[in-house]
């Protein structure tokens, strides 16, 4: 549902249906609504099996990057190993706040997810990471945890199954990167939260250098869902002509936007009836100028671009975006893209994790030379400046903060130079910058 | 090693074959290709941070860390393709944007590969038009200084501190542009091996207090050496400037120190650096020493010696060949052979194998022992009523006012003259200390190191080993030695331990001495 709006008719509520439902938080109310028969059915299948349908039903990560969750899974064999579980509950993302509705109105669903997650990839141990500033999510996923090992749901023999299930609550402390999986780990490990070289992968290595699985909010809280229903049922969501894009989406809609909320709508939606109809359009009077639909890291998209966009993995990207974390970020015709995107330059260089040169000093330097044109200091030079550093950035770095960070650049001004340009001639400094002279002689 | 897999590929057009789980940089190296890079060390924990070594590997989407990518069969690695050499032009670029441009008074400068690698591969002007980041430097207790503003963050020196010193005294604080090498509240860099943080740190941004201001990198002279610190042996560079010694630099030798030198080995040079120096040599005439020339020294020395009982004082710092030389002359004259070591406390580098300062604090003690020479915990014990004294390298310690005098003749060979040898010695001769002169010392493990002269010796001082030949040929022994190259050979034609080894088999990475096993061929030891 479009919480806090009320629901829509063309909404498909699946994780969202419970949203603004105080019942759903508690225990008995979770069973009520059929909350744990899922975990209860699978804590008796074998994992493999539960692999198989998550496979079978063609659900794919929701936290940005939409890796194909059933062949994630199929990567933790019955080894013998020591299995880890990883929920990212980080969701950092500029613009996204899907998560955080998930573990607010239906702790209950994360955590039956999650334990069935960990038996499904053959751990007995799972965590849920949660971003320190969800304080009321931390305490509805803390209570959630609680009841469900004194209901012996979690423990050491969940469900009367014979397995155990352990479910324990970490608190971040507010960094973006931790929400990037090996980050995550660090931090867990209560290492400082850098993002680790890959090889080896966290299925190779992870979590305390165990196999380890991670998976986001959403995608675990779906899980039960397609357990219970079995996955032809999950298949009915998404378009019919690409079946690569399966299921219902929540979607994080915020900026200048008449309703701004969470929706959750079946994938292969179209983005213009989207915006214009379930979240109501532009304020009264207002345009859409720009919309960038999948968290701060995706290339912005124009109107008309938004408007011809299809809201699934493919659609997005033949729009030459993402669907990312569904985290849809709206500006209008009041908004000034060069100062939206120097405020993005700033969260992502206050967050670099400082690891890698080109990150470190690039996402630095891209910030300096937006707030100054922002400013209007700035010279046509800069702007050449600007994409020379940001292809330096991208595709180099450990992990993809220097990327994002040069995404909303490059896309910005590749469709919004025009603004770039009028502030530039604005400038009412006739004097060049020093050293440009010498920097085009040589 | 025959179980291990080995890999084909090209790097640069050349084929290599490494072991499986090599690292494309390691691989480059043994292909002749150096892949520029600086948080990359050897000795230290992969960190792949500073994404300088990206090389283009065909059929990789993306560009990979040298440092971080092992080989694979058949791959091709091209190293200064447009695509890599342009990605490292970035990483040099985003490196410099808030570095200073302070070279010109930067200790590194001469030997900073941030100034090696923008010259060879950065651009020529800055597109940086912003103001520069600025820190002030931070005092990091023991030897060291930290120039925040030239640091690139590599973590070198956090790795080493972690993961081989093993005291965990820095790390990366703050973040993002930020970000700086913070020192944990309340602790110092004086863990005796922090010293190597500053040899690690590819920039100017740690930095040596001794050191500070003392030369530019380009008007040292350096000469492979052996620290004299203690028996460990650990390789090491002499640097003088102007013929003055002025630091200690570890070599690095995978069998020995790895890349490695404690803060005590490091301060020996001062020790090498002393200007209070026997120059001359001098025989007695009455109260005082005379000036003569080295023939009559060398008689006077002769005549002092022979038709007595002789004790013969050697330091363990003196040269295998000295300490052979030593030997010969014993055999020569009615004497015996002693010397004491110096001790401390062990202390370990937790990461390295087979790695410490030594309790022996001497860095020729086991071939003193080899040579047939007795430890004794105090000379005196080993002089009587009426001996001649012979005593070699400076080696005075624990011997007391009292045993000189008992002494009947003492000749002293050493590099200075203290007040008790003025007022007993009967010859003094001068001889040149480890830098000066060229051998070989034997360390605790029996691993035989060649050193090299450094600097020129002071005034008329000889080399020890040409001091002790000259004498042994004086005492009618045959001394006739020309380089000390002949005296090692002669050493080791008469010593079996020391069999099959010479000068050139030594190289400057030394060997082990023969086993006691008689199973092991002398030529598998030197081959």
């Amino acid at each position: 549902m479009g919480y806090p709006h009320p629901s829509h008719p063309r909404e498909t509520p699946v994780l969202s249906k419970y949203f603004g439902d105080a019942g759903a938080r508690t225990l008995d109310g979770w069973r009520q609504r059929g909350g744990y028969e899922a975990l209860q059915k699978a804590l008796a299948m074998d994992p493999q099996e539960i692999q198989t349908v998550v496979k079978d039903s063609g659900l794919r990560g929701r936290g940005g990057a939409g890796f194909p969750t059933g062949m994630k899974w199929s990567f933790m064999k019955p080894d013998g190993k020591v299995h880890y579980l990883c929920c990212n509950g980080d969701e950092s993302e500029p613009g996204t706040f899907k998560d955080r509705e998930i573990m607010r109105w239906t702790p209950h669903g994360l955590v039956e997810g999650v334990a069935l997650g960990a038996h499904a990839i053959y751990a007995e141990t799972a965590y849920i990471y949660i971003r320190g500033e969800f304080t009321e999510a931390i305490t509805q996923v803390n209570r959630a945890v609680e009841d469900a090992y004194a209901a012996g749901i979690l423990g050491a023999n969940a469900m009367g199954s014979g397995k155990r299930v352990d479910v324990h609550v970490h608190r971040g402390a507010g960094a973006y990167i931790c929400g990037e999986e090996t980050a995550l780990m660090n931090s867990l490990e209560g290492r400082r939260g850098n993002p680790r070289i890959k090889p080896p992968f966290p299925a190779v290595a992870g979590l305390f250098g165990k196999p380890t699985t991670i998976n986001n909010v959403e995608t675990l809280t779906t899980v039960p869902y397609i357990v219970k229903n079995g996955a032809e049922w999950y298949k009915q969501f998404g378009r019919p002509d690409n079946p690569k894009s399966i299921g219902t989406k929540l979607f994080s809609v915020c900026g200048n936007i008449s309703r701004p909320g969470n929706y959750e709508v079946a994938l292969g939606f179209p983005f213009k009836e989207f915006l214009y109809d379930l979240c109501g359009g532009p304020l009264p009077g207002r345009e859409i100028k720009a919309v960038i639909p999948g968290g701060s890291s995706v290339p912005i998209l124009t109107r008309e671009e938004a408007e011809n966009a299809i809201m699934d993995y493919e659609g997005m990207v033949a729009s030459g975006t993402m669907l990312g974390s569904g985290g849809v970020i709206v500006f209008d015709d009041r908004q000034c893209m060069v100062r939206q995107i120097a405020r993005l330059t700033r969260f992502y260089a206050h967050e670099s994790c400082a690891q890698c040169s080109q990150c470190r000093e690039g996402t630095a330097w891209i910030t300096r030379i937006m707030e100054r044109i922002r400013d209007g200091q700035g010279t046509m030079e800069d702007l050449d400046t600007l994409l020379s550093i940001a292809d330096n950035m991208s595709g180099k770095t450990i992990c993809v903060l220097s990327d994002s960070c040069a995404t909303p650049v490059v896309s910005g001004l590749k469709k919004f130079r025009h603004e770039f340009e009028a502030k530039i001639a604005a400038n009412p400094s006739k004097v060049t910058v020093p050293g440009a002279l010498r920097a085009s002689a040589a | 090693m025959t179980d291990v897999k080995m890999v084909n590929l090209t790097i640069e057009g050349r084929p290599v074959t490494v072991p499986d789980g090599t690292s494309i940089l390691e691989a480059a190296k043994t292909a002749g290709v150096l892949v520029p890079h600086y948080c990359y060390h050897p000795g230290l924990p992969v960190a792949g941070v500073c994404r300088m070594c990206l090389v283009e590997v065909e059929k990789f989407p993306k560009l990979a860390p040298a440092c971080a990518t092992t080989v694979m069969e058949g791959q091709v690695v091209h190293v200064h393709s447009p695509k890599a050499l342009e990605a490292r032009k970035g990483v040099l670029e985003f490196l410099l944007i808030n570095h200073p441009l302070d070279c010109p008074i930067c200790d590194q400068a001469g030997e900073c590969e941030l100034q090696d690698y923008a010259f060879a591969e950065g651009r020529a002007d800055s597109r940086y038009r912003e103001p520069k980041r600025f820190n002030p430097v931070e005092d990091f207790g023991g030897d060291v200084l930290y120039v925040q503003n030239r640091c690139i963050l590599c973590t070198r020196c956090v790795r080493f501190m972690g993961d081989v010193a093993q005291e965990p005294v820095l790390n990366v604080s703050e973040r993002g542009d930020r970000a700086f090498i913070g020192k944990a509240e309340g602790h110092d860099l004086t863990n005796p091996w922090a010293g190597n943080v500053i040899d690690l740190c590819p920039v100017g941004a740690l930095l040596s207090k001794d050191f500070l201001n003392k030369a530019r990198a380009w008007e040292l002279d350096r000469a492979a050496t052996v620290c004299t610190g203690c028996s460990q042996g650990c390789n090491a560079v002499a640097e003088t400037r102007d013929n003055v010694p002025v630091r200690l630099k570890p070599r690095p030798n995978d069998a020995v120190n790895q890349y490695y030198m404690c803060e005590v080995g490091r301060q020996t040079y001062r020790e090498f650096a002393r200007r209070d120096r026997a120059d001359q040599p001098m025989v007695r005439a009455g109260a005082t020493l005379q000036v003569t020339e080295w023939d009559e020294a060398i008689s006077a020395a002769a005549r002092a010696v022979e038709g007595r009982r002789v004790v013969v004082v050697a330091s363990p710092n003196l040269s295998n060949e000295s300490l052979f030389l030593l030997e010969r002359i014993i055999g020569q004259v009615n004497g015996q052979g002693v010397f004491r070591v110096g001790r401390g406390n062990s202390i370990p580098l937790p990461g390295a194998t087979d790695l410490a300062l030594r309790e022996e604090r001497a860095a020729n003690a086991s071939g003193a022992r080899l040579l047939g020479f007795a430890e004794v915990p105090a000379i005196g014990a080993a002089v009587r009523e009426g001996d001649a004294l012979l005593i070699v390298g400076d080696a005075l310690a624990e011997v007391s006012e009292a045993e000189l005098a008992a002494a009947s003749q003492l000749v002293f060979v050493g590099t200075t003259v203290p007040a008790l040898v003025a007022k007993h010695a009967t010859v003094v001769l001068p001889m040149t200390n480890t830098l000066e002169e060229e051998g070989t010392f034997t360390n605790l493990r029996g691993r035989v190191q060649r050193y090299l002269q450094a600097r020129t010796a002071p005034g008329v001082a000889r080399p020890t080993w040409y001091v002790l030949a000259d004498l042994l040929t004086a005492v009618g022994g045959a001394g006739q030695f020309f380089v000390p190259n002949e005296v090692f050979a002669a050493l080791a034609a008469t010593h079996p331990k020391f069999a099959g080894l010479d000068y050139e088999s030594l190289g400057l990475r030394g060997l082990p001495i023969v086993e006691q096993s008689p199973s092991v061929p002398a030529a598998e030891v030197t081959a």
